[in-house]
């Protein structure tokens, strides 16, 4: 049966890359004695599939891990469990069971939220200023192209359509944005880029030392084109 | 969570953070504690992590309430240029604390190569590097491992060392300072009375003088009540003794990525260059019931998705047959990897490594050492070309196409004729192939991968009085054996790779060295050097300029013929294993004999004093 497992992650944790964490989470389910499925041969592997990689230096509140079990207690049991196998700054908060049919955690990517925090005295412009220039500079305007440069190429990208949400508060005196972006195989928007190609317009730079960039969710869109957690997709194991 | 040592920004920009942040699964956090103690592995965090010894007394110092034994690794060099241009002391994993308010820097000594990186540990500590510069506020240093089977070239850098097998007396050692702490004593009231446990070594309070030849002419203590010989400390009953069965879990991959069942200590053959073989006799089994138990609870604890097994020799493990299947049994079930030790190829292990490779893509390990049936002698080591032939002929009946020679070029003795033996036993080999193996059964060809490494005489082994030679020598012997490989009949089935000769000839000096080689050591240091044991790193042109600098002869300590009476550097130290065994051996190596393993018969080595192990099987 399939099971949908949401994390969180912060602290020092932010320093382990996503194919340490999958390292870990590999080991973290032995101990808790989940009953996974293994592949077959010499080396048999778990069934398990990451959604999204996060990148080093990220923190979540959102990050998901689909995996395949034999058999299944309830859900609380089999969190309380991985739970019991973590270390401080990484912590399971569902646990759910997907319709057989239900696409992988990979495949149904669509969207995420983040939080752009700016480390105190490090924005050139404070709150009220910001709320203005996202308004001009983005949000009405029809498009937002930008160079995307690779390893290989270069090509243009319209931002403006595959952002999907993008505000700013004011938290612990600074600014902080709260963006949902367009993310996954096809389109897969990097917040900070949002953030940086604005700042360049305005002829100002972005240092990614300055902010500490969260994810808060990870969304896949339902039949309805509504965007939804991921975890929305399962249900909760009595 | 403990805060950090180093800032969000460096972190980010250095290869690697998970090195230095601490917060492994496993690994120990307490509040606060009496006594401090940083264990270190100069080397980087991948390959320290991977070292069991450390693992086992982190879990020895851990165990008891006053004590909070902490991991420190060598930053790599990308980090240690932002520690010393932002003054950033070094610290412990698990406190992130800086070290150099600890009671205790411990640093295990591996391989000689690690030599520099002990300074550059001390440098980034904040800690005078010479032992005689440290005040009472400094920690105090301590050396335990292999190589401090002869600490002398060292012996400057460190306040003490611990010498043999850390489960005897480290708790006796930390009551004292404990003790002397709580008296307020100073730092050389307590290493005087610290040189009176057996075992410990404290460098500064022996003295040595020296023949107009170079030679020692006497070491001696400088005070009366402190032992003149120090005794290896060994454990006698490694059944009942600490063993990590929640060893700390890297979030990066380790190079021992794994849970590592140590099986037995020391070993029975009595190989003539094997330093190992010497110095850890005598040889103790562990019990299969308690191994049995240790490979579960560590399985469970860890999460683990292999294990494998660690000691000298694992096929002459007495119970090898009931533990593997056990293993074999007990993994399959939980889905667990069997990575097993190289074992000698015989029916037996051909058999498990069936149930545990795959065939297609494993190979065969032999390590004969030597080409020739006469250098084998020589050196000891008990495998025949009959024994390397039937185990070759199984292992192509049973599917296996390719194999893998490990021998040493440089031993005592070696003459032309015993390097072209080597390419003519890879001939051999194939050929064997090629009959026994039908041409539709065939996978291509096989593949016969010849490596030579050179020799290099460490103390307490019967080639401690071997003379050695220069690089181009090396060199020469291994054009040797390419050269002839290409003359063999097979030889598009026949790989040959070589190692360096620079590390080999500087290993040889800092093995066999004593007090006036730390001069160099240092002096490469404060040139830059580090990491020597990274080809990368390694400056053979900055070695040669220290040794120039310090007025110290190389080829003192590698080309000269020793006398059998001469006084060793490391002879304060009573490693269990007598002089007079080991120049008996010596002699008896120059007369191509054998000697037979601690099973067969004793050969009174000496490590009978200790009262167990394989001296004491069968013997009531």
């Amino acid at each position: 049966m399939k099971i949908r497992i949401k994390f969180r992650k912060w602290g020092v944790m932010k320093f382990i890359g996503h194919l340490d964490m999958m390292r870990y989470f590999q080991k973290a389910v032995r101990r808790a004695g989940i009953d996974i499925c293994y592949s077959q041969g010499y080396s048999p592997h778990q069934i398990m599939s990451f959604a999204a990689p996060l990148g080093v230096g990220i923190t979540s509140d959102g990050e998901y891990f689909d995996i395949e079990v034999n058999s299944q207690g309830s859900s609380k049991e089999s969190m309380d469990a991985l739970n019991a196998a973590m270390v401080e700054g990484v912590e399971v908060t569902s646990y759910v069971r997907l319709p057989d049919t239900a696409k992988t955690a990979m495949a149904s990517v669509a969207a995420a939220d983040y939080r752009i925090s700016c480390k105190e005295g490090c924005s050139p412009y404070n709150t009220e200023e910001w709320k203005e220039i996202i308004e001009q500079e983005f949000l009405n305007q029809p498009d937002f192209i930008i160079t995307k440069k690779t390893k290989k190429s270069e090509r243009t990208v319209d931002l403006r359509p595959l952002v999907y949400s993008f505000s700013v508060e004011e938290q612990e005196h600074s600014p902080a944005f709260f963006l949902r972006v367009s993310t996954g195989s096809t389109d897969n928007i990097k917040p900070e880029l949002v953030l940086s190609s604005i700042l360049e317009r305005l002829g100002k730079s972005f240092d990614s030392s300055a902010v500490q960039i969260h994810r808060l969710e990870i969304c896949y869109r339902n039949e309805s084109g509504q965007l939804l957690p991921l975890s929305a997709a399962g249900e909760e194991i009595m | 969570m403990k805060k950090p040592a180093l800032s969000d920004e460096i972190l980010m920009q250095i290869e690697k953070p998970a090195r230095y942040i601490g917060n492994e699964l496993n690994s120990v956090v307490k509040d606060t504690s009496q006594i401090r103690f940083a264990m270190c592995f100069p080397d980087v965090y991948e390959i320290g992590m991977s070292h069991l010894g450390i693992q086992i007394l982190y879990e020895l110092f851990n165990r008891r309430e006053d004590t909070w034994c902490e991991r420190v690794y060598s930053p790599w060099p990308d980090l240690h240029k932002i520690m010393k241009e932002q003054n950033i002391p070094l610290f412990g994993l698990e406190s992130q604390e800086p070290v150099k308010n600890f009671d205790f820097i411990g640093m295990t000594l591996q391989y000689e190569m690690c030599y520099t990186n002990i300074l550059q540990l001390l440098d980034l500590a904040q800690i005078p590097l010479l032992a005689k510069d440290r005040k009472d506020s400094d920690p105090v240093v301590l050396g335990g491992g292999p190589c401090s089977y002869n600490p002398e070239p060292v012996a400057a850098f460190f306040d003490c060392f611990y010498i043999g097998e850390g489960e005897t007396k480290y708790d006796e050692f930390l009551n004292l300072y404990k003790k002397m702490k709580e008296g307020n004593d100073s730092r050389s009231a307590f290493l005087h009375e610290a040189a009176k446990i057996p075992g410990i070594y404290v460098p500064s309070l022996y003295e040595v003088s020296y023949k107009n030849d170079g030679t020692i002419a006497a070491f001696t203590p400088v005070y009366d009540d402190i032992p003149a010989t120090i005794k290896k400390q060994v454990d006698m009953d490694i059944n009942a003794s600490v063993y990590p069965d929640k060893p700390v879990v890297p979030f990066i991959k380790a190079t021992q990525d794994r849970v590592v069942l140590e099986i037995q200590r020391g070993c029975i053959r009595g190989c003539r260059f094997c330093q190992a073989g010497m110095i850890y006799r005598p040889n103790r089994e562990k019990n299969v019931s308690r191994l049995k138990e240790l490979a579960e609870t560590m399985l469970a604890s860890t999460g683990y998705e292999e294990i494998s097994l660690s000691s000298l020799s694992s096929s002459d493990y007495s119970k090898l047959d009931e533990l593997i299947h056990f293993l074999i049994e007990e993994c399959s079930r939980k889905n667990v990897n069997i990575s097993l030790p190289s074992l000698r190829i015989d029916a037996f292990s051909l058999d498990i490594m069936k149930q545990v490779q795959d065939i297609k893509k494993s190979s065969l390990t032999f390590a004969p050492e030597a080409g020739s049936q006469r250098l084998r002698n020589v050196i000891n080591k008990g495998l025949t070309v009959s024994d390397i032939m039937e185990g070759a002929k199984q292992a192509f009946e049973g599917g296996w196409n390719k194999v893998k020679l490990y021998f040493m070029l440089g031993l005592p003795t070696e003459t032309e004729d015993d390097m072209r033996a080597i390419p003519e036993l890879a001939n051999e080999i194939a050929a064997l192939y090629y009959d026994v193996v039908p041409k539709e059964k065939r996978n291509g060809r096989c593949q016969i991968t010849i490596s030579t490494s050179f020799f290099v005489p460490k103390p307490f082994t019967p080639f401690q009085w071997a003379v050695m030679l220069d690089p181009k020598d090396y060199l020469e012997r291994a054009r040797i054996v390419n050269d002839h490989v290409k003359e063999q009949l097979n030889h598009k089935s026949i790989r040959y790779n070589w190692h360096e000769a620079d590390v080999t000839v500087l290993e040889g000096v800092l093995a066999r060295g004593d007090r006036r080689i730390s001069d160099a050591i240092l002096y490469v240091y404060e040139h830059g050097g580090f990491f020597d044991a990274w080809s990368e790193f390694f400056n053979f042109s900055l070695w040669l300029e220290a040794f120039d600098a310090c007025g110290i002869s190389m080829d003192f300590y590698n080309k000269r013929l020793r006398s059998d009476d001469e006084i060793f550097p490391w002879d304060f130290i009573d490693a269990g294993v007598t002089k007079d065994f080991l120049l008996r051996e010596w002699k008896t190596s120059q007369n191509e004999e054998v000697t037979p393993n601690c099973r067969m018969r004793c050969s009174g080595c000496g490590a009978g004093q200790f009262k167990g192990g394989v001296c004491f099987e069968n013997k009531n």
